[in-house]
């Protein structure tokens, strides 16, 4: 793992606006930095930009304004042939998972991997080892389709950890499981940010944060960063 | 290229059943047209090669009472006159019963052929690098022999020789706009069938695949159904060229040189489905690129 040492940001935003098309502006002057190694809650009603500022983090978006330094390299300055090789540095657990349908939950999580170039032998070694992690090691040929909420969570984990990123980014990552296993993946991403993976999730699940208020939070409302701690 | 991994499940894509017969019947024609073009310039060459180095004196026949003395009189003049000019090597006079034979496929055998004051002809081989000046023998022929003229074939040859020049350019354009209509119905079978998967490259796009590894994947595909398709485009035209080569030779009657086609052509035809097959795979890869460009 080739993560930074700890502290120094990973991820900052500066004077950040993003509106789609002629629409208003759903993210305004969103101001913040996040240390490496850090755990972070992105919290906020529904409809106030979580979403988005996930999108802006993980470069699936551009912003309109502003600017975001990702590893150092100011995205607006970054060539876009450059930009995969930072996308291959997150880890992103969608909301909607986003699983490929066509594929079983080992080629799913293989993904990642196979956009590297990596060899199939260590794919085949490493990628059934994480899905043993996480509790699938009887699915691995498994289509999405026939898998519960809760196992296609975890092959979207899976797949968001297996490149052993610098950023995991998770959006509402508890939304569709119940309380056992939302605990369960809670502490799977701690486990992850003590071996140094920086962590954001986000979440409109308030006792979930409480249940672990150690870690600090991003508040979003009407677009705007309003609460740092 | 073969059994590479993909990624996107494009082998069950309706949006590209088509591609194949498009593709196929694309190399049908491009192999009519390119089979045309070379056939025009084989029997072309063939021609050429038959009359270059040869020219022909026609001498018309005498009026009068001794017509048929006369004609030949005329006749050994001009043969005389020939043998004369340097660079000639060798100088054949056909005599009538020559001549009536060569007109008996279009005239008949009658009687009435036989007494028709048909010209003669002197059939004379010259070096053909020996530099002849023929518009000045050709005056002096006529002069020195009343009804002479020389005919190097050159008019009518050229004419044959700019029609299958015109045919060669018809055939490029035809191959080239085949390839246009090709390179089209690829562009709008991957955009097709981007928009259709337009979530899973969404996905490949954000967990860090270059554009090149999504290309790859939809250039693949198009080169498989290209390649399909391009043989059994030129599996159909086989047939077809088969029959139409069957009625050629039954046209030539000894006035076409037998119709073939030379290695080369050959050669051309069947890389024609490897053609059309990386035509579709270039075009698929450069629209994927171009799609994806817009992509963040």
């Amino acid at each position: 793992m080739r993560h930074r040492p700890r502290g120094e940001n990973i991820i900052s935003f500066d004077s950040v606006g993003l509106r789609y098309g002629l629409g208003p502006e759903v993210l305004r002057d969103v101001t913040f930095a996040l240390p490496s190694g850090s755990f972070h809650f992105l919290t906020g009603p529904s409809g106030a930009g979580k979403s988005s500022l996930l999108r802006l983090m993980y470069l699936g978006l551009r912003p309109t304004r502003g600017r975001v330094v990702l590893f150092d390299r100011d995205i607006a300055t970054t060539r876009r042939y450059e930009l995969p090789a930072l996308r291959r540095r997150i880890g992103v657990v969608f909301q909607e998972f986003r699983l490929l349908d066509h594929l079983t939950a080992l080629d799913n999580v293989a993904l990642p991997l196979r956009v590297r170039g990596v060899r199939e032998a260590e794919i085949r070694k490493h990628v059934p080892e994480l899905l043993s992690w996480v509790g699938l090691a009887d699915q691995l040929g498994a289509k999405p389709s026939t898998l519960s909420g809760g196992q296609k969570q975890r092959v979207a984990i899976a797949r968001a950890v297996i490149g052993r990123p610098d950023l995991l980014l998770a959006d509402e990552p508890t939304g569709n499981v119940d309380d056992r296993i939302a605990m369960r993946l809670m502490h799977l991403f701690e486990e992850l940010n003590k071996l140094g993976t920086t962590i954001v999730v986000a979440t409109h699940n308030e006792s979930l944060v409480s249940r672990f208020s150690h870690n600090p939070r991003l508040h979003l409302e009407h677009g705007q960063v309003t609460r740092v701690n | 290229m073969f059994g590479r991994h993909s990624d996107l499940p494009l082998a069950g894509d309706a949006t590209s059943r088509f591609l194949p017969w498009l593709v196929a019947l694309m190399v049908f024609l491009a192999t009519m047209a390119v089979t045309g073009a070379f056939a025009v310039e084989e029997v072309m060459s063939r021609w050429d090669h038959d009359v270059s180095g040869t020219v022909t004196v026609q001498v018309l026949p005498a009026g009068g009472e001794r017509a048929e003395a006369a004609t030949d009189d005329r006749v050994r003049q001009a043969v005389d006159l020939m043998r004369m000019v340097p660079g000639v090597l060798s100088v054949k006079a056909l005599d009538k019963a020559h001549t009536l034979a060569l007109l008996e496929p279009w005239l008949g055998g009658t009687e009435v052929v036989r007494d028709l004051p048909l010209p003669r002809l002197i059939d004379v081989s010259v070096d053909p690098d020996a530099r002849i000046d023929l518009a000045e023998i050709s005056e002096r022929l006529s002069t020195a022999v009343p009804g002479a003229s020389l005919d190097d074939h050159r008019v009518w040859l050229s004419r044959l020789v700019n029609l299958s020049r015109t045919m060669e350019w018809l055939a490029v354009v035809v191959v080239c706009l085949i390839g246009l209509v090709t390179s089209a119905t690829v562009v709008y079978a991957t955009r097709t069938g981007m928009a259709v998967h337009h979530d899973i490259i969404e996905v490949l796009h954000l967990i860090g695949a270059h554009d090149d590894y999504i290309a790859r994947q939809f250039a693949d595909r198009a080169f498989v159904l290209g390649l399909g398709g391009g043989m059994f485009g030129l599996a159909m035209a086989v047939p077809a060229l088969s029959a139409l080569g069957w009625a050629a030779r039954r046209l030539e009657g000894g006035f076409l040189p037998s119709i073939g086609l030379p290695i080369f052509g050959y050669a051309v035809i069947a890389l024609l489905p490897f053609l059309a097959a990386g035509l579709a795979m270039l075009t698929a890869r450069l629209t994927v690129h171009g799609t994806l460009a817009r992509m963040p």
